[in-house]
């Protein structure tokens, strides 16, 4: 792999640019890999790049429909934290937040991990009751993250109102400094060139179509473009399309695909500090380094394939922003987008082993998913070089919609994305 | 933003007077108490979430407060009918038994 | 200064009418009439900007939405401090402040722009990924610097002065656009009597017509324009709204309008008027008669100012009368941009030259520029821009048929200003918002809409239709059958009729070559606002971004503000080549909204402040507020939370409420519990259903305590439900879980068990509540009713009786939240503040006290009751909260919860499970939410038990007391458990019953 720093920029400008190696190969297929991940988002790249690097195992194929990091990837609003309620959830976003501290270094390429922190806001006596009890589990967990009043958001935040004027006050709030925003793409393109660079075979506009089966386990895909491809085993981690997947290899899974939406206003100079998020008056608000302001919201309450939600949605997101930044009534919104959102009814995601052998599924990260790109790759790739769910993943099993054992970061938690 | 015929109302309402209430014709197992652990979880849990046509059960919140249903193209979004509880769809996918 | 580049007489601007403005601080004139656009350009201001990366003067390229480099800062004053105006897009106001956004001291001398110059060699794209990286603490600091050059304007620091507005509108047929097919649409379509909307996004409708040399209908077209406009005002069924953008267009044909009502007479909308207004119309049927953007040519330094689309040179001379420069240089691939030429010469300019890149162009205009005596040169192309801050002189080179290559020798001309036209893209948004994928067409030499999926016609450019007479033609036929389709009678009618235009074909040109390679060659722009060029496309392509959106991310290209308009087709084409590919294979250009962008004030409308979300009183809140109550938001209630009196702490204020509670009487406002009538013969047997208790034989006159829980089997609601008689039951709900227990009463009913005969009314909002509560209840109550036995006897705990109280017809609940003797007085909320007020009277001998949710809270912990929501989190069923007794498993029917309670994980032994905490040191309080561990000396992460759900210092009991969950908690009363707190404090606390007062609920009783 062509390594990539300062100094090297500066020679091929020498050059030109005109040198600049591929950041990935165009491979053709081989009968058959090792391991086929289905779908190059973030979550699959990542797994086939740590299969490569913690298992050596680099007989790996990685099949997208689209383009690599074309689906969630390239949608959401870039938000990491680690500030999870339950410990199956906080060890496992706290591994990916550790991970994130040194992707850039790892993968050689500068994914922007940003730790600007991120303050969840409280806005009701029960509100602050939620925020105490996650934040004391943080701390315990060995995460950091601190409460505080509005006062103290008020220090992080000057042009937020925390005044009594808002319809819901903002009572005070969760801080956690090590999290932050990223570069979406950067985390894709970074995985994939990592992956590629290791042996890992990418292959971009290739649509799976069916799973092979012998005996009642999968041992490998046809694909629209290169047709049949054998693997030992097959992760599945295609956001947005898990259901359609899953429908494909005989199986239903406990899991809705809703529509998210997010916006963008236009560029202006620097003016919020870290990531605020709300649940109460339902938004989500930073800054990203070119200036625009990234907002989302909630889910969609209806099914949806078609990356695109209802008008409706994105004004009670804006009226939200406004309630909380007044001053932001002028600022303009520039685009909005939608992506497609797997989500479980404990709003945590599946790392599973699935009916049918051989297979496995990652998938129902709903409105979080990007965040975890690392760690559900880390623990994706050992689940598979195990053939069984690793302790990481084992309490995300698809079957614990059978035995009850949800882990209700919806309820008990209240905070989403 | 939908614009959504009520069955029960007879007209055509904004998105905004609705809720949508997840899959339809899911009927709560008669015998709970004899269900399996993974028999109960599947009637809580796992959904069709079909890319395409899919029957849904939506209420008129703000209106008549009635629960109806829907058959909605889930990538187009396009409403191909919508029905009183009780009633059958007349769009279907060919596999697909209501 | 004077306005230097305006000409004598013409135009659309009142000569007669100055306005003053000031930009960057310097004092300047323009017309009414003028955007902010025209007038710099009247005053000949070169340089609006400095561009985003490489810090490279820019001037105005066009003259209207597609307009990417002048983004001013707007506002005289803080609170109207507008980011981002498009000055192509804004009218010109007396006393208007403008200012560039990027370039310090001044755009003109940038600091910047030396490191642009020297460093743009070492900022390819995504050199960012490719760098900073090292060392991993460097790059807080290295953002720093980055964030730096981020945005252009800057937002207000203060709250937004002006309103905003949202309307609803239904349309029968909504047109976009008012150039000849949107007007020719409207005329075609106004006699139907159905309702149209004509919108368009200029301060003045008629599109292209206004600055078009044709005639129509023998008048010249601005003519026609107005007459067209005056014509449809008079129908009442016509609505026409000009400066409004269709911005958005979303499922089933719904659209919304961003009507701008003030921005062109001030930067603060005058009393009482409205700033901007959001249509959010629902259309029948929509014809999308947008028109289309002139794309520019990319060539060298093809962003140096004086560089401008032909199209805007034309609109400036005819519509605003400005001249911007005095020697024209052009350079077309097609005939439409030859009137650039003609107009320039018009205003009586010098036309240096007409750059044709065609080998034989064969059109009538090619005749017109010769008979005019211009100099055409055919067959090449300005492959280079010379100058600095503006342009000086141009590089003309002869080129191959196809256009890649420089075939003949260079030769310099002088100019002050280029103008260049590389064809026209439909304006084909709109029709990208709803999911339709538009479809290259080689013809058209652009993307046009491909299948629709909405209830959309469209008319004109949009289609590729160029010519004034398709225009006018497609707009007529399409506005009848939109009027038809949506289910109107209307005459034929013939289309408004112009001159045909000889045209020859256009050259699909999208990529000047050069003498030197791309990468090689002087800087050629694509996307200006993100300083995009051709060798960035390029080797994005190299580098192995083969996806057309892999292409766009990498560079950046069309996530400006102006989304691309001027730039994506070109990128495409760009990427396509250097991939080898075609157009069409390289990918397609999906619009997202907004079409352009929209201010925030104007999406949200007054829906901020108190309208964000409704706020909900009590029928006695008038009276908290007087006694100087702080409130509570529950749900959308706001409940008295406690009433300090004067010189009390929050603690002083429970302390006396509690204490006065159970030494004597309180009173709580408990109006906001939610209640639901419930009536039909199968009432009795659907609440056996719903509930986990028993139901079947509750009395009339009596009350019964009931819990909800899911299918999962994880409580989810409870309250107290009377029977008022044999079919007909009042029950009570949470506060803020009203409106979710009657809509899950209803999906059950509705869809499970419509069968049975039972009905459901919200009466939450019907009675006012006032509990009176304490050993004193009984003494109040009875000096306001004369008519309800008090005595134990005949009014039993549980039960409930209908009377008079204080005059009023009253229903009675003796049921208890505190542990104490209790009356829930019920009256019809139109009395529930006078009830309250002769209440307050009659227990003044009583020093009846007022509490409010908080000291409630403390009551009925003291008691070991619960609140769901607080105590419950929606991860524990009865049994983890010691609430078995309210489950009955031996009902005849599987209530909703038994069956999900009872799986694998709910049934395992180490359950965390709801206990009381007595803390070893009395006077500490465990701060609600702190995680209890056995052994607080361990290493993180540590193994934890539960969390505090409720924590308290109870006066009355003179210590705290706490509830919260501990795994196995119920087999571990007497044990210690520690809760080391974020200061370091440990505290230590005993497990113990929830019941910490009156264990034996004698005090209810009485």
């Amino acid at each position: 792999m062509q390594r990539y720093s300062g100094f090297g920029l500066v020679k091929h400008a020498l050059s030109y640019h005109e040198n600049w190696q591929r950041v990935w190969r165009n491979p053709t297929p081989k009968p058959k890999y090792d391991v086929i991940i289905v779908g190059g988002g973030g979550h699959g790249l990542a797994t086939a790049y740590y299969l490569a690097k913690v298992h050596n195992i680099t007989n790996v194929a990685v099949v997208e429909k689209g383009y690599l990091g074309g689906g969630n990837t390239a949608r959401n609003t870039t938000i990491v934290r680690s500030n999870y309620l339950w410990d199956e959830s906080a060890h496992l976003y706290e591994h990916a937040m550790k991970l994130w501290e040194g992707l850039s270094q790892e993968l050689n390429y500068n994914v922007m991990f940003s730790q600007r922190g991120v303050l969840n806001l409280g806005h009701t006596l029960q509100d602050m009751r939620d925020i105490n009890r996650r934040v004391n589990a943080n701390r315990l967990n060995g995460i950091d993250g601190e409460v505080l009043d509005a006062q103290g958001v008020k220090e992080i935040e000057p042009m937020m109102d925390c005044s009594d004027r808002p319809r819901y006050p903002v009572m005070g709030a969760s801080f956690q400094p090590r999290a932050g925003v990223a570069r979406h793409d950067a985390v894709a393109w970074g995985y994939a060139r990592a992956a590629d660079a290791l042996g890992v075979d990418l292959f971009q506009q290739c649509e799976v179509n069916g799973f092979i089966k012998e005996d009642g386990a999968a041992i490998g895909v046809t694909t629209k473009q290169h047709g049949e491809i054998r693997a030992g085993r097959i992760g599945c981690v295609v956001a947005g399309n898990s259901g359609v997947v899953a429908k494909m290899a005989g199986f239903r899974l406990p899991i809705e695909s809703h529509p998210l939406q997010a916006l963008v206003s236009e560029p202006i100079k620097p003016i919020l500090n870290s990531v605020t998020m709300s649940n109460q008056v339902h938004g989500y608000v930073s800054q990203s380094d070119k200036g625009d302001l990234v907002i989302g919201a909630g889910i969609d309450g209806y099914l949806g394939y078609g990356q695109r939600g209802s008008y409706a949605t994105i004004e009670h997101n804006i009226q939200a922003i406004v309630e909380l930044f007044p001053c932001f009534s002028r600022v303009r919104m520039n685009r909005q987008w939608g992506g497609i959102v797997d989500t479980t009814a404990d709003a945590c995601p599946i790392m599973s082993a699935t009916p049918v052998e051989n297979l496995f599924f990652n998938c129902g990260w709903g409105t979080g998913g990007f965040k975890a790109t690392p760690g559900s790759g880390h623990a994706f790739a050992e689940t598979l070089a195990l053939g069984k769910a690793s302790s990481l993943a084992k309490p995300f099993s698809m079957f614990r919609f059978h035995d009850g054992a949800l882990i209700d970061e919806h309820g008990a938690a209240g905070v989403a994305h | 933003m939908f614009y959504i015929y009520c069955p029960y109302c007879e007209e055509h309402r904004e998105e905004e007077e609705f809720h949508a209430s997840g899959e339809a014709h899911i009927p709560r197992p008669s015998d709970p108490d004899n269900c399996t652990d993974a028999e109960w979880g599947e009637y809580l849990f796992f959904r069709t979430n079909p890319r395409g046509l899919h029957h849904e059960l939506w209420v008129h919140g703000i209106g008549c407060r009635k629960f109806f249903n829907i058959t909605r193209d889930t990538v187009s979004y396009e409403i191909k009918e919508t029905y009183k509880i009780g009633a059958k769809p007349q769009f279907t996918h060919a596999e697909e038994k209501v | 200064m004077t306005q230097k580049n305006r000409l004598a007489s013409g135009g659309r601007i009142d000569h007669q009418r100055p306005l003053n403005f000031t930009y960057n601080g310097k004092a300047l004139t323009g017309f009414h009439g003028d955007t902010v656009a025209s007038a710099l350009l009247a005053n000949g201001v070169d340089i609006v900007g400095r561009s985003f990366k490489y810090s490279r003067p820019r001037g105005i390229m066009a003259a209207g939405a597609e307009e990417p480099n002048a983004l001013l800062q707007l506002g005289a004053t803080e609170a109207t401090q507008t980011p981002n105006v498009r000055a192509t897009q804004q009218d010109l106001f007396e006393g208007l402040v403008a200012s560039s956004t990027n370039g310090w001291p001044s755009p003109e001398n940038d600091a910047m722009g030396f490191v642009g110059k020297v460093g743009a060699r070492f900022m390819p794209p995504g050199f960012y990924y490719k760098t900073f990286m090292f060392p991993q603490s460097m790059w807080g600091t290295y953002e720093k610097f980055i964030r730096k050059a981020a945005g252009f304007g800057r937002s207000s620091l203060e709250s937004d002065v002006d309103v905003y507005d949202n309307i609803n509108q239904h349309a029968d047929v909504l047109i976009v656009g008012a150039g000849p097919a949107g007007l020719s649409a409207a005329l075609a379509a106004a006699k139907s009597g159905a309702r149209i909307i004509l919108a368009d996004e200029q301060s003045e409708m008629g599109g292209s017509l206004l600055d078009s040399p044709a005639l129509i209908d023998g008048q010249p077209a601005d003519e026609w324009a107005v007459s067209a406009i005056e014509e449809l005002s008079s129908f009442d069924n016509v609505m026409l709204l000009s400066r409004s953008t269709v911005n958005g267009y979303h499922d089933h044909n719904f659209l919304t309008i961003h009507e701008r009502c003030t921005d062109h007479v001030s930067d603060c909308a005058v009393n009482g008027q409205i700033r901007q207004r959001m249509h959010r119309v629902r259309a029948k049927w929509v014809v999308l008669a947008t028109g289309s953007h002139e794309r520019p040519l990319v060539f060298g330094n093809n962003d140096i100012p004086g560089v401008m689309l032909a199209s805007a040179v034309s609109t400036y001379i005819r519509r605003y009368a400005v001249a911007p420069g005095n020697k024209l240089v052009l350079m077309t691939t097609n005939d439409n941009a030859y009137q650039a030429a003609f107009d320039w010469a018009d205003a009586g300019h010098e036309v240096v030259a007409i750059v044709d890149t065609r080998a034989n162009p064969s059109g009538a205009c090619v005749e017109a520029a010769k008979s005019r005596g211009l100099k055409v040169i055919i067959g090449s192309a300005v492959i280079e821009a010379k100058g600095d801050k503006r342009v000086n002189g141009v590089l003309i080179a002869g080129i191959d048929e196809v256009g890649e290559k420089v075939t003949g020798s260079v030769e310099p001309y002088d100019c002050d200003i280029l103008a260049s036209s590389g064809g026209w893209s439909p304006a084909i948004h709109l029709s990208c918002h709803t999911g339709s994928r538009p479809v290259w067409s080689d013809e058209v030499i652009g993307f046009v809409p491909g299948e629709t999926v909405q209830k959309q016609l469209s008319a004109g450019a949009i289609n590729g239709s160029f010519s004034l007479e398709s225009c006018l033609k497609e707009g007529t036929e399409q506005g009848l059958i939109a009027i038809r389709n949506a289910g109107f009678d209307i005459e034929d009618r013939s289309a408004p009729k112009t001159a045909p235009v000889n045209e020859d074909r256009a050259m699909a040109l999208f990529h000047i070559p050069h003498t030197k390679s791309t990468s090689r060659g002087p800087k050629q722009f694509v996307d200006f606002q993100n300083d995009v060029t051709a060798s960035a496309i390029e080797l994005a392509t190299r580098e192995g971004f083969e996806s057309i959106e892999h292409v766009k991310r990498y560079t950046a290209m069309g996530f400006g503000t102006d989304q691309g308009k001027t730039g994506n087709i070109n990128g495409m084409a760009i990427a396509a080549k250097s991939l080898n590919k075609s157009i069409p294979e390289t990918g397609t250009t999906i619009f997202r909204p907004n079409y352009t962008p929209v201010t925030f004030g104007a999406i949200t409308g007054r829906n901020v402040g108190e309208l964000f979300d409704p706020e909900r009183y009590t029928a006695i809140h008038r009276w908290h507020v007087e006694q100087g109550a702080l409130f509570e938001d529950v749900g959308q209630w706001k409940r008295p939370w406690y009433y300090p009196k004067a010189g009390e702490s929050i603690q002083d204020t429970l302390n006396r409420e509690c204490t006065a509670t159970r030494e004597s009487v309180g009173i709580l406002d408990a109006s906001t519990l939610g209640k639901i009538d419930i009536q039909g013969k199968d009432a009795r047997e659907f609440l056996g259903r719903v509930y986990t208790n028993a139901w079947a034989k509750l009395a009339i006159g009596k009350c019964r305590y009931g819990l909800m829980c899911g299918e999962d089997g994880m409580v989810f609601d409870d309250g107290v439900t009377a029977c008022l008689g044999e079919n007909h039951f009042l029950m009570t709900t949470t506060t803020g879980g009203a409106a979710r227990v009657l809509s899950w009463l209803e999906i059950y009913h509705q869809t499970e068990w419509p069968e049975m005969e039972v009905y459901f009314n919200s009466v939450t909002d019907h009675w006012s509540t006032a509990t009176i509560s304490g050993p004193n209840a009984r003494k109040v109550l009875a000096k306001l009713t004369d008519d309800i036995e008090l005595d134990a006897e005949s009014f039993k705990f549980m039960d409930w009786h209908t009377g008079t109280v204080a005059g009023v017809p009253a229903r009675v609940f003796r049921i208890s939240f505190t542990g104490e003797l209790s009356y829930e007085i019920n009256v019809s909320a139109n009395y529930g503040l006078a009830v309250w007020e002769k209440i307050m009277e009659a227990g003044s001998e009583f020093n009846i006290t007022p509490y409010g949710t908080e000291s409630m809270h403390v009551l009925r912990a003291e008691k070991g009751f619960i609140i769901v929501g607080q105590d419950t989190d929606g991860s524990v069923h009865p049994h983890d909260i010691n609430h078995g007794w309210a489950v009955v498993d031996s009902k005849p029917f599987s209530f909703i919860g038994k069956r999900g309670m009872k799986r694998a994980d709910c049934v395992r032994p180490n359950r965390k499970q709801l206990v009381g905490l007595k803390t070893k040191v009395p006077d500490a309080v465990i701060p609600e939410g702190a995680q209890a561990v056995n052994d607080f000396e361990q290493p993180v992460p540590m193994d934890m038990l539960g969390h505090v759900t409720s924590s308290y210092y109870s006066a009355n009991l003179g210590r705290s007391i706490a509830m919260g969950m501990i795994k196995s908690g119920l087999s571990r009363i007497g044990e210690t458990v520690y809760y080391p707190l974020a200061d370091g404090r440990v505290i230590e606390a005993e497990i113990c019953s929830p019941v910490f007062y009156d264990p034996k609920g004698e005090r209810q009783r009485v």
